[in-house]
């Protein structure tokens, strides 16, 4: 059963097999078109794979939106030492549901996405770093693995092509930073998921030191795709330097509350009005987080754009990885950044300063605030202490924290007033919605 | 490191333009052009953290602020280490670091010496915009050394790497995570008594910024402005550590190497930093005493040093035996004075001292070639170090050290033949167990490794005597490549007793003398002895004196098994409490300086003139500057550079030339094997030592 | 310690499944799958996980304080998350998390009195378009309501009267 009803506006193609009777197993993968791209790949060079890939316009799923062909590229082929490759399945960011999907409804499409990545960097071995909250889906991806195992999907000479590939699952334990590549590699090799310093990055040096092919669980999935039908088709699906479709997760106050497949550029006002069924009743929009709780949020008027990287970049917010938050009138700003604060305070990993100590304070702050004990000067002192985190702490965490701070600060003081002035305090006392629920 | 002609890179910091070698990080090249660039995280010689954020700067062209400990400089490269906004930055960060600090400084440790308290002196904000309730963690002692105090510690991250890199230890780590990140020793527990099994040296808390870590000796003790700074060689072991001791009113209440000269830098063990408290033990003699049938009385020193040097006259006049057993702490003006004292004073050649490594055979075997003897320095420097027949980083902690650092920072290739494991395993490029008596022949299975290698410097422990000395330099001898060595010995004037020449057949500087005399042990098995006179040296512990009329004299800090057999027991003064040189196990020839007074007690070399001016006999002004003056002038080797000893630093003796013709006997070479938490009759009576809970080498002798 | 074998054959090829000599890649996996059945990390269970994946045990502490899902003391036989994060809270998993406290009549972090439950209020775990979302042991339950809670509680309870 899906989670949502498809809607007719979406492009299907990571998604296209969802819902087909039986969708995970390697029977219905294999009947539509499952493997197809990698028996097509492992007659290319991994020059040619990887071109196809920057064809595509494909760009990380994860978040930072970095063109993936490019990061292919990088790493070292012929370096002595083995490379390796990693899935990053530690789905984590606030608003983001959608690799869980991919990997529940179609685990074959990511192992393909996988040995195509290792035949392009000649890698033999994968591993899928699943946040630890996705138990059952470790299971459901074991289970897959090890039908394509039984089936000749995996392991030595894969269909007899010669090609070797093994896949396995890693289980996370809960840290929001273990999202962060660099983290991860730390964590996957047994240690706290502390971001390590660039350079090396980890196509030269990642996962136990070995060139490490690392990408977003959707970016995988693209990957098939890509190679079967051409990266010129898949580019073509989206707009020039943001090829393809992606999977939008839309919460909140909407409808049809839902993971979506559209095309990038698709416009953003269509997908919360007509994807996700508008607002629920009839109130008006004020405000979406575009991307996952890191991006800054934008006021209403504001979100009449096409939703691709750069022109989300302009708009001073981020595409990030798809978790679009929508927030009607009814919404709380103050609140909601207080539960965003909440939420970076508690997975501030406190390695570095900044992080470890503004999250905190800015917390303590909002909270201060919402039990009835702000004052008008600490307006000013949230912009500032986010602003004294911002581009200076070791790793997009601190940045993360203090972009959505920064920008509901800036876009309504008013409602801080309100709180200064008494007047939206008593209902967050009495513990009352203070949202309407959809 | 040895390094060809190193690209040099031209960039501009603050105005002032800077050449700098390519690839040197930001923070040093600043730092050489007199450019500070302040941070907590980041520590010359350890790992890069980019934690504290302290050092962002600006660099023209790149977006953001860049981190000053981790960039590479680069041609062209124009920063500004001033400019508003990294003076806003700095602000920022200390304003969050301040967030969670307690601000209890007027009653912290560090207060007066704290590095934070500088920062946010230099670059900090006159307010504070923090009115939040702070995070509280109770402090929690860890260890009778170790204590931590969670909520002003800044995660610097320094502790975890001094240990680890530092030590070799890793006994620190992290806990949770963001602002309730801790220190975690390496004992947890669930019910959060947390405790450390691990070297006791300090190194932590002499390395923390704040006073997050604090020591159990010196915590509320005093105000650091109020302790006068002696700088002094530690009298343990035989590595010759400086140390700088904290006194006030005359009691040491503190001791680091807080300038971090000498040979050893910030490095001391827990018997360097903290072991300096046998000074004061209650159990201290600190009046002669007189033995009185089967008990002791005390007497006037005048009384005692007539009495001695009555019976010293009467046994020379008579043509009596004399025994002599000298110290291995006592200064080389004592040992000097000593040895004349015997020599000429009392026409004995009676004297010897424990021999605790066979130096004689190696300076022999090696007949006076240049450049053969090993520094502390050249042990860190080697581009390989074997090591024989020693638990080295129990028992020479420094060198293990130094070899450490070698391997952390220019990648030195460090083997071991020992007889189980040890600590260098970790990080040992090569090891072999071995047996005792063993190591020659297990050396062979390194020939092929070891001839490989560009140098190499050798550190031998007692159980390569004889012969194996012999055979060990012909082994290094085949490799062909140049080899230095370590003859490890005991304590801390170990190599100076045999360079003053405290053996019966050798005088100061290897001459032979005519008629030698009785070794230690013969002189302990000669049932005819007139006199045995021991100076600070324990060798009744375990063994019985066969003189049962022997009139015993005995210098001592405390009543020891030996004392307790004297006639006369005369109470000396430690080398904490004295002026003199030391030289080191690799010849390194280093100034004490007296911090403390014991009162009642005289200095060996004193007491050693005292007596021989009743005696009527010239055997020198007993002044410390004028024995080292005849040293200089008369020992071979010592002829050392006077304003380098007096201004603190090591001068390594020269190596005596031509062959030692000496008559040792081997079997009576033994180390006493002591540990990181034993230090023969000193450590017996030091409290810390006693109270911390690591059993010598527990860490080490298993897995 | 051992556990079941089960988990016994899971260990036996975890550690087989990363490159030689990296064993200490499975202590994250091993201490919360070995969790599981120990029901919280106990001192013994670290040390057993440091000896098999060749680490001091320090090193096992180390990522025990670091992973939320890592758990010191005892839980509840479910343990019951409960999301409030951005999407759950606003449409109304703060409310729901206030609901179970009262319904379980226990706070934060904390067991009821037959060890049945333990309650959790926990950050994003990835149900954002069903919300507001929350998993007893592992098992999501999706755009929960009070009533729906209270029905779920009251199947367990009635599972183990």
């Amino acid at each position: 059963m899906l989670y949502n009803e498809p809607s007719p506006l979406e492009v299907r193609v990571l998604t296209r097999r969802f819902g087909l009777p039986d969708s995970a197993s390697l029977d219905t993968y294999l009947a539509h078109e499952g493997y197809q791209a990698f028996q097509k790949a492992v007659k290319m060079t991994p020059e040619a794979i990887i071109e196809e890939v920057k064809a595509s316009a494909l760009r990380g799923r994860g978040g930072a939106g970095f063109p993936t062909g490019m990061k292919w590229s990088f790493v070292p082929r012929n370096s002595p030492k083995p490379r390796v490759l990693v899935v990053n399945a530690d789905e984590s960011e606030p608003g983001t549901c959608k690799d869980r999907l991919l990997m529940e409804y179609d685990p074959h499409q990511l192992i393909e996405g996988m040995m195509i990545g290792g035949l392009a960097v000649d890698a033999h071995r994968g591993y899928v770093y699943i946040r630890g909250e996705y138990r059952y889906l470790i299971d459901h991806m074991d289970r897959a693995i090890e039908e394509a195992y039984r089936k000749g999907w995996l392991g030595k000479n894969i269909q007899g092509t010669g090609f070797d590939f093994d896949v396995y699952t890693h289980s996370g334990a809960g840290a929001y930073e273990c999202g962060e590549e660099t983290a991860l590699l730390d964590s996957i090799e047994g240690k706290r998921g502390i971001p390590r310093m660039k350079p090396p990055f980890p196509a030269v040096a990642g996962a136990w030191g070995l060139p490490t092919l690392l990408n977003n669980v959707e970016t995988f999935c693209a990957v098939p795709a890509i190679i079967r039908d051409g990266g010129a088709a898949f580019a073509a699906l989206g707009t020039p330097k943001n090829g393809g479709t992606r999977l939008l997760c839309i919460s909140g106050h909407v409808n049809k509350p839902g993971v979506y497949e559209i095309p990038l550029g698709f416009p953003m006002m269509k997908a919360i009005n007509e994807l996700a069924g508008g607002i629920p009743g009839g109130r008006k929009l004020k405000a979406v987080i575009p991307g996952g709780s890191s991006c800054p949020v934008l006021r209403a008027e504001e979100c009449d754009i096409p939703m691709d990287y750069d022109t989300l970049m302009k708009a001073g917010s981020m595409l990030g990885s798809g978790g679009m938050v929508v927030m009607d009138e009814t919404t709380c700003m103050v609140r909601a950044a207080l539960r965003i604060m909440k939420f970076y305070a508690h997975e501030s990993c406190g390695w570095c300063i900044p992080c470890r100590e503004g999250t905190t304070w800015l917390r303590k702050i909002l909270e201060r605030i919402v039990e009835g004990r702000g004052q008008k000067s600490d307006l000013p002192l949230l912009g500032d202490l986010a602003k004294n985190m911002l581009g200076r702490t070791f790793c997009a965490l601190g940045d993360a924290a203090a972009m959505p701070t920064i920008s509901i600060v800036e876009k309504f003081p008013e409602e801080f007033e309100a709180y200064f002035s008494g007047k939206a305090v008593e209902s967050a006392a009495r513990h009352e919605p203070a949202f309407v629920t959809a | 490191m040895t390094t060809t002609a190193v690209e040099t890179v031209t960039l501009t910091i603050d105005g002032k333009t800077i050449q700098s070698p390519k690839g040197t990080l930001l923070i040093e090249a600043a730092r050489k052009a007199g450019i500070e660039i302040p941070a907590f995280c980041y520590y010359e010689g350890y790992s890069l953290q980019a934690a504290c954020r302290m050092c962002l700067v600006e660099v023209e062209k790149a977006p953001k602020l860049q981190v000053g400990c981790t960039l590479p400089v680069a041609e062209g490269m124009i920063v500004h280490t001033d400019s508003p906004q990294v003076q806003k930055a700095r602000k920022g960060t200390l304003e969050f670091l301040l967030t969670n600090h307690p601000l209890d400084c007027p009653v912290c440790d560090k207060g007066g010496e704290c590095e934070l308290q500088d920062m946010v002196f230099r670059y900090g904000a006159g307010e504070s915009r923090f009115t939040e309730m702070k995070l509280h963690i109770d402090e929690q002692q860890w260890s009778p050394v170790v204590f931590y105090d969670a909520p002003r510690c800044i995660l610097c991250y320094r502790c975890i790497r001094v240990c680890d890199e530092g030590m070799g230890v890793g006994a620190l780590g992290l806990g949770n995570r963001g602002a309730s990140a801790v220190i975690l020793p390496n004992k947890v527990t669930g019910d959060n008594q947390h405790y450390l099994s691990c070297d006791e040296c300090g190194a932590c808390i002499d390395i923390c910024p704040v006073g997050a870590l604090t020591s159990g000796i010196y915590r509320y003790q005093t105000r650091p402005w109020e302790m006068n700074h002696v700088g002094t060689i530690c009298t343990h072991c035989s590595n010759g550590c400086k140390t700088t001791l904290g006194v006030r009113n005359g009691r040491i209440i503190r001791g680091n190497n807080r300038d971090h000269s000498g040979i050893n830098g910030e490095f001391l063990c827990i018997k360097g930093r903290y072991a300096f408290d046998f000074v004061e033990h209650p159990e201290r003699l600190q009046s002669p005493l007189k033995r009185v049938g089967d008990r002791f009385e005390e007497i006037p020193w005048s009384e005692a040093i007539e009495t001695v040097a009555a019976r010293f006259s009467e046994v020379k006049a008579a043509g009596g035996k004399f025994g002599v057993i000298g110290s291995n702490r006592t200064t080389n003006e004592e040992n000097y004075y000593l040895q004349k004292f015997a020599r000429q004073g009392l026409g004995t050649s009676n004297i010897d001292h424990q021999r605790t490594g066979d130096l004689t055979t190696l300076l022999d075997a090696l007949q006076g070639r240049g450049g053969a003897l090993a520094t502390v320095a050249d042990v860190y420097h080697a581009k390989a170090v074997l090591i024989v027949g020693s638990d080295l980083s129990q028992q020479h902690p420094l060198l293990a050290f130094q070899a450490r650092a070698g391997v952390r920072h220019h990648d030195t290739r460090v083997y071991t033949v020992t007889p189980g494991p040890v600590r260098e395993d970790k990080y040992s490029a090569r090891g072999v167990i071995a047996q005792p008596g063993g190591e020659i022949a297990a050396l062979e299975g390194l020939r092929e490794d070891l001839a490989k290698e560009p140098e190499l410097v050798i550190l031998f422990g007692d159980a390569i005597r004889g012969d194996a000395v012999r055979a060990l330099v012909r082994f290094a001898d085949s490799l062909s490549i140049p080899v230095k060595y370590v003859c490890l010995l005991d304590y801390a004037n170990s190599r100076g007793a045999v360079d003053m020449g405290l053996t019966p057949d050798l005088g100061p500087g290897y001459h032979p003398v005519d008629r030698p005399g009785l070794t230690l042990d013969q002189m302990l098995k000669a049932s005819d002895l007139d006199v045995l006179w021991i100076v600070g040296a324990n060798p009744l512990r375990n063994r019985a004196l066969a003189g049962e009329n022997t009139f015993v004299v005995v210098q001592d800090l405390f009543l020891t098994e030996t004392a307790r057999r004297a006639d006369i027991v005369l109470p000396a003064a430690s080398a904490y409490e004295k002026n003199g040189t030391l030289t080191n196990v690799c010849g390194e020839v280093q100034r004490v300086t007296q911090a403390a007074k014991v009162m009642g007690t005289k200095p060996d070399l004193e007491i050693f003139g005292l007596i021989a001016r009743e005696m009527k006999i010239n055997v020198g002004i007993w002044q410390w500057q004028k024995m080292f003056e005849e040293i200089r002038k008369t020992v071979r080797g010592y002829n050392v550079p006077l304003p380098v000893v007096a201004t603190g630093g090591a001068a390594q003796t020269n190596p005596v030339n031509g062959r030692v013709p000496s008559l040792i006997r081997p079997e009576e070479i033994r180390s006493a094997g002591d540990t990181l938490f034993t230090s023969g009759t000193t450590g017996r009576y030091s409290n810390v030592l006693n109270a911390v809970l690591e059993s010598p080498g527990r860490l080490y002798s298993g897995k | 310690m051992t556990f079941s074998p089960e988990l016994e054959t899971k260990f036996a090829k975890m550690l087989q499944s990363y490159p030689p000599g990296r064993e200490r890649s499975a202590v994250v996996p091993m201490l919360i799958y070995a969790q599981d059945e120990t029901g919280y990390v106990t001192d013994e269970l670290v040390e057993e996980v440091a000896r098999r994946c060749g680490v001091t045990s320090l090193q096992v502490h180390e990522v025990v304080g670091y992973y939320s899902m890592l758990y010191r003391k005892p839980r509840g036989k479910y343990h019951v998350q409960v999301c409030t994060n951005i999407s759950c809270l606003l449409v109304g998993g703060e409310e729901l998390y206030h609901h179970a406290e009262k319904k379980l009549g226990i706070g934060n972090k904390q067991v009821t009195a037959d060890g049945l439950f333990s309650l959790e209020e926990v950050e994003c775990m990835g149900a954002c378009s069903w919300a507001p979302a929350i998993e007893i042991n592992y098992d999501f339950h999706h755009a929960v309501t009070p009533e729906k809670f209270d029905a779920l509680i009251d199947a367990l309870q009635k599972k183990h009267s």
